[in-house]
């Protein structure tokens, strides 16, 4: 009890302390996880929206790929990433296994799904609203999709919080396509799992507190927007 | 105006089956498009869903509607709806998105909006969120996005239902505005004050059947169908069970 009491003690110093080699870790974590999360929407977004407004041949299936792929194992998703980057892989000569554009590419993989799942859910709730109106005023449903998104810009901003928020507490993925290379790919949560093991734990732990005060900041932060919106916007 | 012609409008047999059920049945009669038509009826009759029809956002199941004899959907029309949806943005903007979706040049925008703006009386509220405005300045809004199209004809669902009646006086006054601008107006409601009042001509609806089609005076005073005598007499039960949409 008393070795675990000491570790809080130390982790809290290390955090007050400004340690170089722990703000070096989570300013790559949260470099790569914002880098993974707008990737991911800038795909995600208009594709949930076309996957509720537009009718287009393979829509249904297209629906239940999005909606299995929120169930993808994390460390699948790494090791068809790693197969796909490696030398002998498809995209062996870019050269970038074990690099943060790998991390950035598996976790904007994983983080897709769940944004065009949750933008395809907004969205089609809007359509049913906005449809009449729009069509109406001569808008075809191609054209309502980007209308109904800038419309949708606070709900989907929760969305894209929710999406950096699954991309930084990613591990199985980060750990195979990073490697966890010191000073290179180590990311949070990569090196809590490392300094766990090696009984490191005060190192372990400010990561810890720091990612989940990340975590929990974002979580509040979309709390407040939905709040605001509610109020100011109808 | 060398604009070709839209007029008569016409409905050819329309009818139109919604979830199973008949909404409108053989559907016959042909506005010149200088009267201004109420359609009158009881809820359920198909008031909305004939507007919808003229309009073209539901297809007729049967028979058709006509422009001039063609069946082909004008651009110079268009519709405002009992609860009109508006775009979380500034009151203005939602007139000047209406504008651009229909080809109008960025650089004229801004003056066609403010100008339809203008002529609601929401001026002073033009830079306002849309959502947060009451029900009756939302209302005069879409009249307001409405006519900034230019349209030849507009289609009014309920214009004044449910707003209070200093709203439904602001609103009743753009409507005349609008139709002295040169517009065909045709509004369903089941005011029958409103009617008489903006009202030049009646449709009067049952049970998704045409029962008339006369002028206000006439429909007021001798109507013909017993349908409509009752009608004016209170006696029609209001269905509660079908939505009157």
């Amino acid at each position: 009890m008393h070795d675990i009491l000491s570790s809080f003690g130390i982790a809290l110093r290390l955090i007050a302390g400004g340690n170089a080699e722990l703000w070096r870790i989570v300013a790559l974590s949260l470099e790569v996880s914002l880098a993974s999360a707008m990737l991911a929407c800038a795909v995600g977004l208009p594709l949930g929206g076309l996957v509720a407004v537009c009718a287009f041949p393979g829509r249904r299936a297209m629906i239940v790929a999005l909606n299995a792929l929120l169930g993808l194992p994390s460390v699948v998703v790494g090791l068809v990433v790693y197969l796909l980057l490696s030398r002998a892989g498809p995209l062996g000569n870019l050269g970038i296994l074990f690099t943060p554009k790998a991390i950035i590419l598996a976790q904007a993989l994983l983080v897709l799904p769940i944004v065009a799942a949750l933008a395809r859910q907004f969205v089609e709730d809007a359509w049913r609203e906005y449809r009449e109106q729009l069509t109406s005023l001569g808008v075809s449903a191609r054209r309502a999709v980007p209308t109904l998104l800038w419309d949708l810009r606070l709900s989907l901003l929760t969305v894209v919080l929710a999406g950096f928020g699954r991309a930084a507490s990613e591990v199985g993925a980060v750990m195979i396509v990073g490697g966890n290379i010191d000073g290179v790919t180590r990311v949070m949560t990569t090196a809590i799992a490392l300094e766990t093991t090696k009984g490191d734990l005060p190192l372990a732990l400010a990561l810890g507190m720091i990612l989940l005060t990340v975590v929990l900041a974002l979580n509040a932060a979309a709390y407040a927007i939905r709040e605001w919106s509610a109020r100011h916007h109808g | 105006m060398a604009s070709p012609a839209l007029f008569p409008l016409e409905a050819r047999g329309l009818g139109v089956v919604l979830g199973g059920h008949a909404a409108l049945e053989r559907v016959d009669f042909a506005l010149d498009g200088r009267a201004r038509v109420a359609v009158l009826g009881a809820n359920g009759a198909g008031k909305s869903v004939l507007l919808r029809a003229l309009h073209g956002l539901v297809p007729p199941t049967s028979g058709e509607v006509l422009w001039a004899g063609s069946p082909a959907r004008p651009r110079e029309q268009a519709m405002v709806f009992q609860r009109p949806v508006m775009l979380r943005r500034s009151a203005l903007a939602n007139v000047e998105y209406a504008l651009s979706v229909n080809g109008i040049a960025r650089a004229r925008l801004r003056v066609r909006a403010w100008e339809a703006i203008d002529r609601v009386g929401l001026a002073h509220l033009a830079d306002r969120p849309a959502r947060v405005l009451s029900g009756g300045e939302q209302q005069r809004l879409a009249l307001a996005r409405a006519w900034s199209l230019r349209p030849r004809v507009i289609f009014l669902d309920e214009p004044t239902t449910s707003l209070d009646p200093s709203a439904a006086a602001e609103v009743e006054r753009v409507i005349d505005e609008i139709h002295a601008a040169g517009t065909a107006i045709v509004f369903t409601t089941h005011q029958l004050g409103l009617a008489r009042r903006v009202a030049d001509e009646i449709l009067f609806l049952h049970e998704g059947r045409l029962t008339e089609h006369t002028p206000v005076e006439a429909f007021f005073t001798a109507p013909r169908s017993a349908e409509a005598v009752r009608f004016l007499k209170g006696e029609l039960p209001w269905s509660t069970a079908s939505p009157d949409s």
